[in-house]
C-alpha cells in the first residue's frame, strides 16, 4: 500500500505548526514552530521573548545587593543557587571570605533546591508522557523542602536568602532537625519513583532510544548539566571548579553514556541520591560562628571583569560582571542552562514524532524565563 | 521477545506501580499534605518569617519608631516604598527634626524580598504574616504604614 502511493505522482507538502505558547508541555511561554510532514518532524524553531523582562538590563541600573532578588525570577526552581552565583561573584571580586558556617548552609540549602527542582521535574515529565500520579507524588515530597524554605528563608519559591557577604538572617532552629526528617523520609521515596515510572514498560518504551544526543554533540551544543551528563560528557562544575563548601564533601558525579532520554532522566535520578549523600555529610557539622559578615552598605566592585560559574539544577549558571567601579555594574550577562539546551532541541528532535519531542523537551527540563531572562 | 512474554512483562511493571498507588491510598492518613483551604483559616499559621507584607507596628500610645531616614527606600529594588517627610519641631528638645508625614508602601508592586526590613535601623518596619491579599481594586494595595496622627516614640535616634 504504502509503496504505491510513495511510486505515484500525488504531491505530499510540509505543514507548519505552533506548538505553543499555552502548550501545556512546553511549561511556559515556549513558542515551537514545527515544520513536519504528516507527523514526522522536520524542523523545530523555538520563538523566544513572550516572558522577556530585561533582567539584565535592570541589574545595571540596581546596586549589588538588589541584583540578587531578580535572579530569583530567572530560574525559579533554582532561584537559591541562582542567588548564590551573583553572592559568589560579588564575593569573589570584593576578595571577601565568608565565613565557613555561610558556606556549608548556602551548600545545604543549595541541595535541597536541586532536590525540590528534580522532584518538580519528575512529577511534570511524568505527567508530558502520560502518568498523571507523578505528578501528586513529586509535588508532596517537594512540600516538604518549601516548608523548610519558608521557615528559614520566609519564602517557597523566591527565597533571596543570600545576600553578598553571607546570608540575611541565620537559620531555623528546626532547620537541621526538619532536614533530617525530609532525607530520612527522601530515601523511601525515590525506590518508589523507581517503582512507579521507571520500570514501567510504557515508560521505557517512551524514553529508550528518543532524542539521541552524541558526546560530541553534546559538547559543540555547549550543552550543560544533567543533559550533557546523560551523553557521558562529564562537566559537573561542582566537581571541577567547586565553590562554597562542595570541596568538603565526597559525590559522585552521575554519568550515563547512552545519550538518549532515559539516560537523561536517569541521571536526575542519580543526582537526588548524590544531593541526598551530600546534605547528609554536612547536615551534622554546620560549624558555629557568624551568618554574614558586614559589608559597605553601598558595594563598589573594583574596575574590572569578574566571572562565576556554579551547576544549577539545570546545568552551568555563569555570572560576568563588567565593572567600572561604580555601584551598579557596567553590564551584567548570566550564561543560562536552559538557552544552550534548548539550542540542541531542533537536533534531537528532527526525524521523530510529535510525541517524542514532547518527551525530550521534557527531559530537557527547560525552564522559559530562565531562557528568556 | 515472546508475544505472551511482553504481555507478562506489561501486566507485571502494571501490577508494580499499582502497589505503589495501592499503599498510598489505604494509608492515606499519613501520606496527605493537602489542606483545607479557606476551612483551615483558623488553625492555618504561617511561620514567623513569612513575608506576607510589610507592616509598621505601633505602640497602645499610636507611637511608631521610624525616623524618616528612608534607607528602606534606598534599598527597596523597584520604588515600592516612598517616604514623605518634613521637617517638624521636635516637642522635646524644641529643634527642627526630620519626621515623617506618609509612609507609604505599594504592596502590588512589592516583590518580597526583604531588602527594606534588613536596612531599616530602628526596626520600624516588620514582616506580617497575612497571605490573603487580594482585593477589588487595585488602588486598596497602596497602603500608608503610618496610622493617622501617629508620632516618633521618643528617644528613637538613627
Amino acid at each position: 500500500m504504502d509503496t504505491n502511493i510513495a511510486n505515484s505522482n500525488l504531491k505530499s507538502e510540509d505543514y507548519f505548526i505552533n506548538m505553543g505558547p499555552q502548550h501545556p508541555a512546553t511549561h511556559g511561554v515556549l513558542r515551537l514552530l514545527l515544520t513536519i510532514d504528516g507527523e514526522i518532524i522536520k524542523k523545530v524553531e523555538p520563538d523566544l521573548g513572550y516572558i522577556h523582562r530585561s533582567i539584565e538590563k535592570m541589574c545595571e541600573r540596581d546596586s549589588y545587593q538588589q541584583i540578587v532578588h531578580l535572579t530569583d525570577r530567572m530560574d525559579y526552581l533554582s532561584s537559591h543557587i541562582n542567588n548564590e552565583a551573583v553572592c559568589l561573584t560579588v564575593e569573589n571580586a570584593l576578595q571577601l571570605e565568608v565565613p565557613e558556617r555561610v558556606k556549608v548552609i548556602r551548600t545545604i540549602i543549595g541541595e535541597l533546591t536541586r532536590i525540590a527542582s528534580h522532584c518538580l521535574w519528575w512529577g511534570v515529565m511524568g505527567m508530558d508522557v502520560g502518568a498523571l500520579t507523578t505528578y501528586f507524588y513529586g509535588f508532596r515530597d517537594r512540600e516538604m523542602i518549601n516548608d523548610i524554605f519558608e521557615e528559614t528563608c520566609g519564602a517557597r519559591l523566591t527565597m533571596n536568602y543570600n545576600i553578598p557577604g553571607g546570608l540575611m538572617f541565620d537559620i531555623h532552629p528546626n532547620f537541621v532537625k526538619r532536614t533530617k526528617d525530609f532525607v530520612a523520609h527522601f530515601k523511601t521515596k525515590i525506590p518508589e519513583y523507581d517503582k512507579l515510572l521507571t520500570g514501567n514498560v510504557i515508560f521505557q518504551k517512551r524514553m529508550k532510544g528518543v532524542g539521541i544526543l552524541s558526546k560530541e554533540d553534546a559538547i559543540s551544543f555547549g550543552a550543560s548539566g544533567p543533559v550533557a551528563r546523560g551523553s557521558g560528557y562529564s562537566c559537573d562544575v561542582r566537581k571541577y571548579h567547586s565553590y562554597s563548601a562542595l570541596d568538603k564533601v565526597t559525590f559522585n558525579e552521575a554519568l550515563k553514556t547512552e545519550g538518549d532520554s532515559l539516560a537523561r532522566y536517569e541521571v536526575r535520578i542519580q543526582e537526588m541520591w548524590e544531593s541526598l549523600s551530600i546534605i547528609e555529610q554536612l547536615i551534622d557539622n554546620i560549624p558555629e560562628g557568624e551568618h554574614k559578615v558586614a559589608t559597605n552598605a553601598v558595594i563598589k566592585l573594583p574596575k574590572g571583569e569578574f566571572y562565576q560559574k556554579v551547576e544549577t539544577a539545570r546545568g552551568e549558571l555563569g555570572v560576568f560582571i563588567n565593572s567600572t567601579g561604580t555601584k551598579n555594574p557596567y553590564r551584567l550577562k548570566f550564561r543560562s542552562p536552559g538557552f544552550s539546551n534548548l539550542s540542541l532541541l531542533n537536533h534531537i528532535a528532527v526525524g521523530g514524532k510529535i510525541g517524542d519531542l514532547v518527551a525530550s523537551m521534557a527531559t530537557l527540563d527547560l525552564v522559559i524565563p530562565d531562557i528568556d531572562r | 521477545m515472546s508475544y505472551f512474554g511482553d504481555i507478562y512483562k506489561g501486566i507485571k511493571t502494571l501490577l508494580t506501580g499499582m502497589s505503589v498507588t495501592g499503599k498510598v491510598f489505604l494509608n492515606n492518613k499519613n501520606n496527605s499534605i493537602t489542606q483545607q483551604y479557606p476551612d483551615n483559616r483558623e488553625t492555618l499559621k504561617m511561620f514567623n518569617r513569612f513575608r506576607g507584607e510589610v507592616v509598621m507596628p505601633h505602640n497602645e500610645k499610636n507611637e511608631h519608631t521610624c525616623t524618616g531616614c528612608q534607607k528602606c527606600e534606598i534599598a527597596c529594588p523597584n520604588g515600592s516604598i516612598e517616604i514623605i517627610w518634613d521637617r517638624q519641631i521636635d516637642p522635646e528638645s524644641g529643634k527642627k527634626k526630620k519626621m515623617i508625614d506618609q509612609h507609604i508602601y505599594h504592596l502590588g508592586m512589592c516583590t518580597m524580598c526583604g531588602l527594606c526590613i534588613e536596612a531599616c535601623p530602628t526596626d520600624a518596619i516588620l514582616w506580617a504574616q497575612n497571605y490573603e491579599n487580594s482585593v477589588y481594586d487595585r488602588s486598596a494595595l497602596t497602603k500608608v504604614l503610618n496610622q493617622p496622627g501617629s508620632k516618633i516614640m521618643p528617644g528613637v535616634e538613627d
